[in-house]
């Protein structure tokens, strides 16, 4: 499965600085991100184009940090096409755990990137197709 | 100013009748620890085989000091004197570290404590016509207990609400005209806050007295609240080793506490030298049970200092009286009345695998009541990277530390190594509190 990098940060000034400039100091590349919120912390979800490396990065200054396993999934940009992937993995019994996505290429390709309960690539990828989706793998993603 | 004696033989007791009871009642003791495997190997080694090795309160001096660490290392029933069929009651309390202590009392035992607590309480002028609401927690917490049954003795009307639930405490108050308090002083200061928010005035109440403990606090405190509620505040001093709450108090002339000496010794002690100390210097305050059965303790070291004042009362009571308390000899913080150590959260927080050994304890003030803050730093090795993961880790440190101390510390999480890393000379404690 493709890895997203989550990091805990306790919610004060110059955390993001730190986290970042670690990134950037290993040449590592964000591509996408996100922050739950939770008062005195908050977890930051980053989608990185070399996680292993950045993990140990961020590991090896002491963050607490992990690398989860998620899907990567080529939505069209057009009206519909979420709801219709999400009726898909209901139909599929599948629970998304969170989620998160942007527009790669307006009008065209949008990225939705998932934490599901399901594990097994194999039954996800057939799952998807039924439905027409793309699954990226890391490399596709990373190069697009 | 009318005096009134609950016992007026064994409270104005001259100093040489009272000297011979306590030598009486210390033979008796000594006999009753020596049934203890603890006090037996203990006083044999200080050449004590029975009471007839007690000549004159001076041997007093032979006896070993019993501490808090030998209450953890007899617990649960290396102290306990008597059969287990006499015992009535028992009362646990927090340990230094994990383990608690036990007190166990007999009838006689809960007896004597009970007279006690009556006589602190009809020295204060309060009798069977006033209205007591007991708002100290009730259970093992001895606060709540000890009083009650003494003013239900005096034949106070006893409203056994405990601790917390500030409106509803309020309401009663107005309710049934209540006169007499027992409470915190920083919970007392939090309940003035409070009456307006319930629509009431502290004249629309009939309070006439609060007894005040189980927190140090000040002359000045005192004065705050008098001034504040219109009413006489008593200092009262207890702790569970030696009952609770009836071990010395205040009377109607508010100028330290007297101590109940038929009922216990007190020794003030240098806390280095362990030379005995005389009147107006500050020290450690050794006591020694005189009339409890179920589980004797002699030269007990409460690690609380004080000193003892000069001079003899105008209420005529030949016992001493014990100034407020100064300090402590070791670390234990009061939170609201309640005693806690740093070593039992270090041990809770060292048995939790996701969070690593550097932690900080805050208290501050929330209005007048204290509030513990436990920071503790997320351990990276054992993150798994999920937000349900910790936010369960930080109700499993509150949750266990409830378990531990009984006390809701509010948990703050943080990253690794942001915390004072974990040495010796690390400042664990920063209690940022205004002392009352």
């Amino acid at each position: 499965m493709a890895k997203q990098l989550h990091i805990f940060l306790e919610n004060r000034p110059g955390r993001l600085e730190a986290v970042t400039q670690a990134l950037y100091d290993s040449k590592v590349n964000i591509i996408a991100f996100t922050i739950q919120d939770r008062g005195d912390f908050g977890l930051m979800k980053l989608m990185v184009n070399k996680p292993e490396q950045a993990y140990l990065a961020l590991a090896d200054k002491g963050y607490a940090c992990a690398l989860k396993d998620v899907v990567f999934i080529s939505v069209p940009d057009k009206p519909g096409n979420l709801s219709r992937l999400a009726t898909l993995l209901l139909k599929n019994k599948i629970n998304i755990i969170d989620a998160h996505g942007f527009v790669l290429d307006p009008a065209k390709v949008g990225i939705c990137c998932l934490e599901l309960d399901e594990k097994d690539m194999k039954k996800i990828r057939k799952i998807l197709a039924k439905g027409k989706f793309r699954v990226l793998d890391e490399k596709e993603l990373y190069e697009i | 100013m009318e005096i009134k004696y609950w016992n007026k033989e064994f409270e104005t007791l001259d100093k040489q009748s009272l000297k011979k009871l306590q030598l009486a009642r210390l033979k008796e003791t000594v006999s009753h620890a020596l049934r203890t495997p603890f006090y037996k190997a203990r006083l044999k080694k200080a050449g004590i085989n029975g009471p007839e090795d007690i000549k004159t309160l001076d041997d007093l001096k032979k006896i070993p000091f019993t501490t808090k660490d030998d209450l953890r290392e007899c617990y649960p029933n290396g102290l306990l004197s008597v059969p287990l069929d006499e015992v009535v009651r028992i009362h646990t309390s927090s340990g230094t570290t994990g383990t608690p202590t036990v007190i166990y009392h007999t009838g006689e035992d809960i007896d004597h404590w009970t007279d006690l607590v009556a006589r602190s309480i009809t020295a204060t002028g309060a009798g069977k016509s006033d209205v007591f609401q007991n708002m100290m927690s009730y259970g093992m917490f001895t606060g709540g207990l000890g009083l009650h049954y003494g003013a239900e003795r005096v034949g106070m009307t006893v409203i056994p609400i405990g601790g917390g639930n500030t409106k509803r405490q309020i309401q009663l108050m107005r309710d049934f005209k209540t006169t007499v308090l027992h409470l915190t002083p920083s919970y007392m200061l939090h309940i003035h806050s409070k009456i307006g928010e319930c629509g009431f005035s502290v004249k629309s109440l009939n309070l006439k007295k609060a007894y005040l403990g189980a927190e140090p606090y000040s002359e000045n405190t005192r004065g705050k609240v008098e001034d504040l509620f219109g009413i006489d505040v008593y200092n009262s001093y207890g702790l569970s080793e030696m009952n609770g709450p009836g071990v010395a108090f205040e009377c109607v002339h508010k100028c330290g506490m007297h101590t109940w000496e038929d009922a216990y010794i007190l020794e003030i002690n240098d806390p280095k030298t362990r030379e005995d100390l005389g009147a107006e210097k500050e020290g450690e305050i050794v006591f020694t049970t005189l009339t409890r059965k179920a589980t004797p303790l002699l030269r007990y070291r409460t690690r609380d200092l004080a000193f003892v004042h000069k001079g003899e009362c105008k209420c005529k009571r030949a016992h001493r009286r014990l100034s407020r308390l100064t300090g402590r000899t070791d670390d234990m913080l009061i939170v609201n009345g309640v005693n806690v150590y740093p070593s039992q959260i270090e041990e809770v927080i060292m048995r939790i695998p996701q969070v690593g050994n550097n932690y900080q304890i805050y208290l501050e003030k929330e209005g007048t009541l204290d509030k513990l803050i436990v920071k503790v730093e997320i351990y990276s090795k054992m993150f798994g990277g999920d937000l349900g993961e910790i936010e369960a880790l930080k109700e499993k440190v509150k949750i266990e530390l409830r378990a531990a101390i009984v006390i809701n510390a509010a948990i703050e999480l943080h990253e690794p190594g942001v915390l004072p890393v974990f040495e010796g000379k690390a400042k664990r404690v920063v209690d940022t509190r205004q002392k009352l």
